[in-house]
C-alpha cells in the first residue's frame, strides 16, 4: 500500500444517502477470485448519461463527496477494491458505515466524515480542489479556503500515512498469540 | 456505576494485547467461518507469504453464496453451469484441503447458510468470539456470543494470525418488552427497531438486546433479530444465553459432552450483563404495541406497519428516489398491491421455525395465479426436519418451489433472481436497489407475511387469513 500524506483532487459530487455496498458494486461481480479489475463495474447499476461517475469533470477525481452512511450493507471489501481501482484515495461523507470505514484504510481509502455545513460548502463549489491533509487531519476546499477537521484513529492514520500492513503487525504477535493461546486452555 | 456487561466480558476474555492511545487492542478469535466468496483473496494472501492457517481447528468452511439452489444429484459432483461460481466454489475446495481446513461442501448432510449451519452443529457457543467475511455474522450473537462481520483482508488476518486489530465499540441497549400480538415476529420486532434507530443508528455500536420479550424468543427467533442488527448499523448484536441456549446447545454434535460441557455451563451463567452495567445508549421497543411490519424502500429502516400508508419523502431526495425506485406512492398504504414473486428463504428467515410459519399460511391454499414462489431451507439440516415434517409437501401441493440450502434471492449471485421491475415480498435481509437482481424491487417482510402474499397475490395483512 502506499502511503499518502496529502490527496489534492477535484470531487465527484455524490448525494446520495445509504451508498450500499451492493449499488458500489453489485453482487454479480462477486464471482472473481481476484481482487483487481473491479474498477470497470462501479456503481454499475447507477451508470449513465446522468449518474455523477460518468460526467467529464469526473475523470481524474480521487475523491468522491457524498451523503449520510456510506459503505452500509455487505462487508465486501470489493466495494473499496472498486474504489480503489477506479482511481479513489477518498470518501467525504455525513456518515460512513463501520466495516466499510475499516475495510478503506485497508486499502488506501481515507474515510472522511464531515458535518452538515462543511458537506455544504463543497455542494456550493463543486468545481473546486479538496485538500486532504493527513498530518493535519484537515480536509479544505483550495489550498486557501474553509476548512474543517476530521477525525482519524492514531492508528488507523499511521497505516494510512505509513503504508503500514496490518498482518506484519499480527503476526510480530505470534508469540502473545500463543502465550493467549496456552493461558486459555490451561484454564478450560 | 459497577457491574459488566455481557459485551465487555467477552471482549475483556480475548484480549491478546490491550489498546492503547496509539493502537487498537489485539483480538482473539475463536471461531472463524469461510465460504467461498470472501475467502479467495485471503487463501492467496497466506500462499504469496508463505503462511499456514493458524488454526483449522477453528476455522469451517462451507459454500453458500454463488451455488445454485436448482436439485442436485444425489452422489457425484453438482454441476454448476455458470464458469465463474464455478471457478469460485473449486477454488474454496482446493484451498481448504490446501490449508487443513474442514469444508460443508455440496452434497454434504451439513451444507448450509454460514450462519445457519455453525449454530446448528454447535459451533457457535455462549461467551465466543466470531467472526466470518460476511456482515449476518451478527446472527451467531443470539449466543452470547460476540460476532461480527469482516472484510478480505481480515479474513487473511485471521487466518494466519487467529487476531484481529480492533478498537473496542461502543454498547447500545436494545429493550423488547411486552408480548407480540397475532401475526408479530421476530422479524417484525427487528424491523421495528431498524426504522426507530435508523440504517446508521448502531455505527460504532454493539447492541445487546433483552427485555421480556427477548428472554421469551426461541433460539431461532434471537437469531432473527441478531441478523438484521447490522442493518442497523450495528456491527454485533447480542443475547445473553440463558436455558432456551443451554437446551439448544444441548441436542448439538459438536457442543461438549460430560464433565466438559458442566464447565461450559458455568462459564456461560456467568456472562450476564450485571445490575447497574452501564451501556452508552439505550432504546426501547414496545413489543405489544407492534403490528406486522413490512419496508416500502430501499433501505431496512424503511418499515411500517402493515396498513400504515407510506411516508412522504418529507424533502429528502434520497428518500424520493427510493420511493420513485420502488414505485410506491407516499400517502397510501402498500396493502393490496399486487407482487410478482415471494422468497422464503436467507439467514435472517430460513430456519424451520420460519418454514413452519411459512408453510401454517399456505397449507390449504394455492400460491395466487402469476406468482412464484420460492422456498429455499438454510441448510440441509433444515430442508431434512422440514421434509420429515412434510412442510416440502405443504408447499409444493400449493404451487411454490421447493430448491436446494443455499442463499438463493438474498443475493442474487447464483442464477436466483429477480427480472427488472418484478416486485418480491422476500424475508431476506436487504431491499437495497438490484440486490435481489438488477431493477428488482424487494419488500422485506416475516415469513407470514411473504406466505400470505403468496397465496394472494397481494401484499396482505396476514391475521386476515390466520384462523382464531
Ligand atoms: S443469505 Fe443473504 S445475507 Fe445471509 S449470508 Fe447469504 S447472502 Fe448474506
Amino acid at each position: 500500500m502506499e502511503p499518502i500524506r496529502t490527496i489534492v483532487s477535484r470531487f465527484v459530487w455524490l448525494p446520495l444517502d445509504d451508498a450500499d455496498t451492493d449499488q458500489i458494486i453489485p453482487a454479480r461481480f462477486l464471482k472473481t477470485t481476484s481482487r483487481v479489475g473491479l474498477g470497470a463495474h462501479l456503481f454499475a447499476d447507477r451508470r449513465g448519461p446522468d449518474f455523477p461517475l460518468d460526467q467529464p469533470d469526473a475523470k481524474g477525481a480521487k475523491v468522491i463527496v457524498a451523503g449520510r452512511n456510506f459503505g452500509c450493507g455487505s462487508s465486501r471489501e470489493h466495494a473499496p477494491w472498486a474504489l480503489a481501482d477506479a482511481g479513489f484515495s477518498a470518501i467525504i461523507a455525513l456518515g460512513i458505515a463501520d466495516i466499510f470505514r475499516a475495510n478503506s484504510i485497508k486499502n488506501g481509502i481515507v474515510p472522511i466524515v464531515v458535518d452538515a455545513a462543511f458537506h455544504a460548502r463543497l455542494a456550493a463549489d463543486r468545481a473546486a480542489e479538496v485538500v486532504i491533509d493527513l498530518d493535519k487531519l484537515t480536509v479544505s476546499i483550495g489550498k486557501d479556503g474553509p476548512s474543517a477537521p476530521f477525525v482519524l484513529d492514531a492508528f488507523s492514520r499511521h497505516c494510512l500515512m505509513a503504508g503500514v500492513d496490518e498482518l506484519g503487525l499480527l503476526l510480530a504477535q505470534t508469540d502473545a498469540i500463543s502465550a493467549y493461546e496456552k493461558r486459555v486452555e490451561a484454564a478450560s | 456505576m459497577s457491574g459488566q456487561t455481557l459485551f465487555a466480558k467477552v471482549w475483556d476474555a480475548h484480549v491478546v494485547a490491550p489498546e492503547t492511545a496509539a493502537t487498537p487492542a489485539t483480538l482473539y478469535v475463536d471461531l472463524h467461518l469461510v465460504h467461498e466468496v470472501t475467502s479467495p483473496q485471503a487463501f492467496d494472501v497466506l500462499r504469496e507469504r508463505g503462511l499456514r492457517v493458524r488454526r483449522p481447528d477453528r476455522t469451517v468452511a462451507t459454500m453458500d453464496h454463488s451455488i445454485p439452489t436448482t436439485p442436485r444429484p444425489a452422489r457425484g459432483p453438482q454441476l454448476i453451469s455458470d464458469p465463474e461460481a464455478r471457478a469460485q466454489i473449486e477454488r474454496l475446495e482446493r484451498n481448504c484441503a490446501e490449508f487443513g481446513v474442514k469444508l460443508h461442501a455440496l452434497g454434504d448432510d451439513q451444507q448450509g447458510i454460514v450462519h445457519v449451519i455453525a449454530p446448528e452443529i454447535g459451533l457457535t457457543r455462549p461467551g465466543m468470539t466470531i467472526t466470518c467475511g460476511d456482515s449476518h455474522t451478527s446472527t451467531h450473537g443470539a449466543f452470547g456470543a460476540l460476532a461480527f462481520g469482516i472484510g478480505t483482508s481480515e479474513v487473511g488476518y485471521v487466518l494466519a494470525t487467529q487476531c484481529l486489530l480492533q478498537r473496542r465499540p461502543k454498547t447500545m441497549r436494545a429493550t423488547m418488552d411486552g408480548a407480540p400480538t397475532r401475526g408479530v415476529t421476530a422479524k417484525d420486532l427487528v424491523l421495528a427497531l431498524i426504522a426507530k434507530i435508523g440504517t446508521a443508528g448502531g455505527t460504532g455500536h454493539v447492541i445487546e438486546y433483552t427485555g421480556s420479550a427477548v428472554r421469551a424468543m426461541s433460539m431461532e427467533e434471537r437469531m432473527t433479530v441478531c441478523n438484521m442488527t447490522i442493518e442497523g448499523g450495528a456491527r454485533a448484536g447480542m443475547i445473553a444465553p440463558d436455558d432456551h441456549t443451554y437446551q439448544w446447545l444441548a441436542g448439538c454434535p459438536e457442543a461438549p459432552k460430560g464433565a466438559a460441557w458442566e464447565r461450559a455451563l458455568a462459564y456461560w451463567r456467568s456472562l450476564q450483563t450485571e445490575p447497574g452495567a452501564a451501556f452508552d445508549r439505550d432504546v426501547t421497543i414496545d413489543v405489544s404495541a407492534l403490528t406486522p411490519m413490512i419496508t416500502f424502500g430501499t433501505d431496512p429502516s424503511t418499515a411500517i406497519p402493515i396498513g400504515s400508508p407510506v411516508p412522504d419523502a418529507g424533502g429528502d431526495p434520497s428518500r424520493a428516489r427510493s420511493l420513485a425506485y420502488m414505485g410506491v406512492e407516499a400517502g397510501k398504504p402498500l396493502l393490496g398491491r399486487k407482487v410478482d414473486v415471494v422468497f422464503v428463504g436467507s439467514c435472517t428467515n430460513a430456519r424451520l421455525s420460519d418454514l413452519r410459519q411459512a408453510a401454517s399460511v399456505v397449507k390449504g391454499r394455492r400460491v395466487a395465479p402469476g406468482v412464484r414462489m420460492m422456498v429455499v431451507a438454510g441448510s440441509q439440516q433444515v430442508k431434512k426436519h422440514a421434509e420429515a415434517e412434510g412442510l416440502d409437501q405443504i408447499f409444493r401441493d400449493a404451487g411454490a418451489e421447493w430448491r436446494e440450502p443455499g442463499c438463493s434471492m438474498c443475493i442474487a449471485m447464483n442464477g436466483d433472481r429477480l427480472e427488472a421491475g418484478q416486485y418480491a415480498v422476500s424475508t431476506s435481509n436487504r431491499n437495497f436497489e438490484g440486490r435481489q437482481g438488477q431493477g428488482g424491487r424487494t419488500f422485506l417482510a416475516s415469513p407470514l407475511t411473504a406466505a400470505a402474499a403468496a397465496v394472494t397475490g397481494r401484499i396482505t395483512d396476514v391475521r386476515e387469513l390466520m384462523a382464531g
